[in-house]
C-alpha cells in the first residue's frame, strides 16, 4: 500500500482549488466518454493520495430537520480544529497526519443479532438514500461548540438495511484502525479500536445522521471520512468517525471514553447544561470561529433539540444517566 | 558585571517579557480588525494557554536564579533580575486570571463560585495566584526592610508553592493524553530537589574547610 507522509508532499504539488474545480468540470463534460473518465478519475486519486486529495462534491437536498437560522463555522476550523485521536491528541494533529488515510476501498461490516451478517460498500452506501444537507450545532464535552452544514441520510435508513433483530436493543460502532494509516498513538491511552454506541431507539431517531460529507464536499478525512454517525444532541466523541463495523447487540455496549473514565463520560452523554463535567462547567460553551469577545455562549439542553428528543429520555433521571 | 551591562540586561528582559503580550494585544488587534482567525479557531483556548504557560515559564526561571548563582558564583549578578522577573510571572498571572474571570466566567459570581468550590483545578489555580499576591505586595524595598530579610526570605519561599500549585493546576486542567504539561513539570521538579542538594554539599564543604584548618 502506498502511504505518503506530509512531508513527502511540497505545499506546492497540492493542487490549488481552482485548478481541481476546473479539472472537475472538464471531467463532467468527458462523462459521456464514460469508461475515459472512470480511467481519469482514477488517475486522479492515485496522484493525490489520503488528505490531500481533491474533495468529491455531492449533491445534497434541502431537508426539514436542518436546523434553521444559525451561523455556520467557516470550513477552515471544521477541518482545523478537531478531536480524532486515531491521528494524535492535539486539535492541529488530525490535520496534519489524516492525510494517511485511505478511504477507497471502505466496507462497513454488519454483525450481531441481524437476519444475516451483511458487508456494505461505501459507494453503495452513498447510492443508499438521497444525501440531505443537515445542518446541526456539534457541541463537544470540552465546552465548545461549532455549527456544520453535514450532507447525509438518516442512520435509520441504513439500520433498516441492516434488517436487525427484534431483539437487538443497541448498537456498537467501531472506528477504523490500522496502524498503517492511522498514528494510533500510546499516549492517548484508548485501546483500539475507537467505539461508540446508542441505544436502538436513539440510533433510529431520524435527527440520528450517517454522515458522508460536509459544506457539499465528502467529509475530509480529519472529519471522519469516508462515513460516520452524527448525533446532534449528544457530546462529539458519541458520534463515532470513520466507521469499519455496525453490530447490533441485547445489552449496552462497551464504549471508548466510557470504559476509560466513567464518572467524566456517561454511556448516554446527552448534551446538558444542568450536569457539570467534573473538571468544569456545562453550562456555558465557546463558540469555535467567532471573536474573542462574542465566544462564550449558553449551552441548551439537548443540545437545541429537547422539542425532538426528550421523549426519548422520559421518565429517566438524567443526572444519573449522564 | 558593570553597571552599564545590568542596564543594557535589564533592558532586554523588559523587552523579552512584554513581548509576548505585546504579540497577543497585536493579534487581538488583528482578529478584531483584518483577519477573524489571529488567534486560531478558539481565541479563548488560544489567549488562556498563553498567558498561563507565560506565567509557569517565568515562576520557572525565577526560581532557577538562586540555585544558578550558587553552582556558579561567577552569575551572582542575577540576582539583581529575580524580583523583576517574580514580579512579571504575577503580571501573567494575573493575565491569565482575567481571562478565565472574563471569558469563562463571563463575569459571572455565581459561576466563578461555582466553578471554585466544585472544580479542583479552577481551585488549584487560585491559590497558586493567592499565593503570589501577597510575594508581589511585599516586593518593595522598603517591604523587604520592614519584615526584615530572614522573614521576607521565609514569605517567598511561597513562590515554591505557587509553582507546585500551577503546575497541578495545569494537569488538571488538560485532557486525558495530553502531555504537554511534563516539560515545565521536570524542570521545576529538578528545580526543587536542588535546592536542599546543593545546600547539603555547601555544609558539607564547609566542614571539609573547617577540618582542614
Amino acid at each position: 500500500m502506498l502511504i505518503l507522509k506530509k512531508s513527502d508532499i511540497a505545499s506546492s504539488e497540492i493542487t490549488p482549488k481552482e485548478t481541481y474545480m476546473n479539472r472537475r468540470a472538464f471531467m463532467t463534460g468527458a462523462a459521456a466518454a464514460g469508461m475515459a473518465a472512470m480511467a481519469g478519475e482514477r488517475a486522479m486519486r492515485l496522484a493525490e493520495p489520503g488528505g490531500v486529495e481533491a474533495a468529491e462534491t455531492l449533491a445534497t437536498v434541502k431537508s426539514p430537520l436542518s436546523t434553521p437560522g444559525l451561523t455556520l463555522t467557516p470550513l477552515e476550523d471544521i477541518t482545523h480544529y478537531n478531536n480524532f485521536y486515531e491521528f494524535g491528541v492535539n486539535k492541529g494533529d488530525p490535520a496534519e497526519h489524516a492525510g494517511t488515510l485511505r478511504t477507497r476501498p471502505w466496507t462497513i461490516q454488519v454483525e450481531g443479532l441481524v437476519k444475516q451478517p451483511k458487508t456494505f460498500d461505501i459507494d453503495a452506501l452513498l447510492k443508499l438514500r438521497p444525501m440531505e444537507e443537515r445542518v446541526y450545532r456539534f457541541r463537544c464535552v470540552e465546552a465548545w461548540s461549532m455549527v456544520i452544514p453535514w450532507a447525509g441520510y438518516s442512520l435509520s435508513e441504513f439500520i433498516s438495511a441492516c434488517d436487525p433483530l427484534p431483539s437487538a436493543k443497541f448498537v456498537q460502532f467501531d472506528s477504523l484502525a490500522d496502524r498503517k494509516q492511522e498514528l494510533l498513538p500510546w499516549s492517548a491511552g484508548i485501546s483500539w479500536p475507537y467505539q461508540e454506541g446508542l441505544r436502538m431507539d436513539e440510533a433510529m431517531h431520524p435527527l440520528t445522521l450517517l454522515t458522508f460529507g460536509l459544506y457539499g464536499e465528502v467529509l475530509p478525512n480529519q472529519d471522519g471520512a469516508p462515513v460516520r454517525v452524527v448525533v446532534p444532541w449528544k457530546y462529539g466523541f458519541k458520534s463515532a468517525k470513520s466507521i469499519v463495523k455496525v453490530k447490533f447487540v441485547k445489552s449496552q455496549p462497551s464504549t471508548t471514553w466510557n470504559d476509560m473514565a466513567p464518572q467524566e463520560y456517561g454511556f448516554y452523554s446527552n448534551v446538558n447544561p444542568n450536569v457539570d463535567h467534573p473538571r468544569w462547567s456545562q453550562k456555558r460553551e465557546r463558540v469555535i470561529g467567532a471573536p474573542i469577545w462574542k465566544q462564550l455562549q449558553p449551552t441548551l439542553m439537548f443540545n437545541g433539540y429537547e422539542d425532538q428528543v426528550a421523549s426519548l429520555y422520559a421518565g429517566m433521571d438524567l443526572k444519573k444517566n449522564y | 558585571m558593570s553597571r552599564r551591562w545590568i542596564v543594557a540586561l535589564k533592558v532586554a528582559a523588559h523587552a523579552a517579557c512584554l513581548g509576548p503580550v505585546a504579540w497577543l494585544l497585536w493579534h487581538l488587534y488583528l482578529s478584531a480588525t483584518t483577519d477573524p482567525g489571529a488567534l486560531g479557531p478558539d481565541p479563548t483556548h488560544t489567549v488562556t494557554f498563553f498567558t498561563g504557560r507565560g506565567t509557569l515559564r517565568l515562576l520557572t526561571i525565577t526560581l532557577a536564579v538562586t540555585p544558578v548563582r550558587r553552582l556558579i558564583p561567577k552569575l551572582s549578578w542575577l540576582v539583581r533580575f529575580r524580583r523583576m522577573l517574580g514580579l512579571y510571572a504575577f503580571f501573567y498571572a494575573c493575565l491569565h486570571l482575567t481571562t478565565y474571570v472574563w471569558l469563562y466566567a463571563g463575569f459571572s459570581w455565581a459561576a466563578m463560585v461555582d466553578d471554585i468550590s466544585q472544580r479542583r483545578f479552577i481551585t488549584a489555580g487560585l491559590a497558586a495566584w493567592l499565593m503570589l499576591l501577597p510575594l508581589a505586595a511585599t516586593s518593595t524595598t522598603w517591604s523587604i526592610r520592614k519584615l526584615g530579610g530572614k522573614n521576607w526570605n521565609r514569605l517567598h519561599w511561597l513562590t515554591y508553592g505557587a509553582a507546585t500549585a500551577g503546575v497541578i493546576h495545569y494537569w488538571w486542567g488538560v485532557k486525558t493524553g495530553v502531555k504537554t504539561p511534563l516539560t515545565i513539570t521536570v524542570v521545576l521538579g529538578v528545580l526543587l530537589v536542588m535546592r536542599p542538594v546543593l545546600r547539603w554539599r555547601s555544609a558539607r564543604g564547609q566542614r571539609v574547610s573547617e577540618l582542614a584548618s
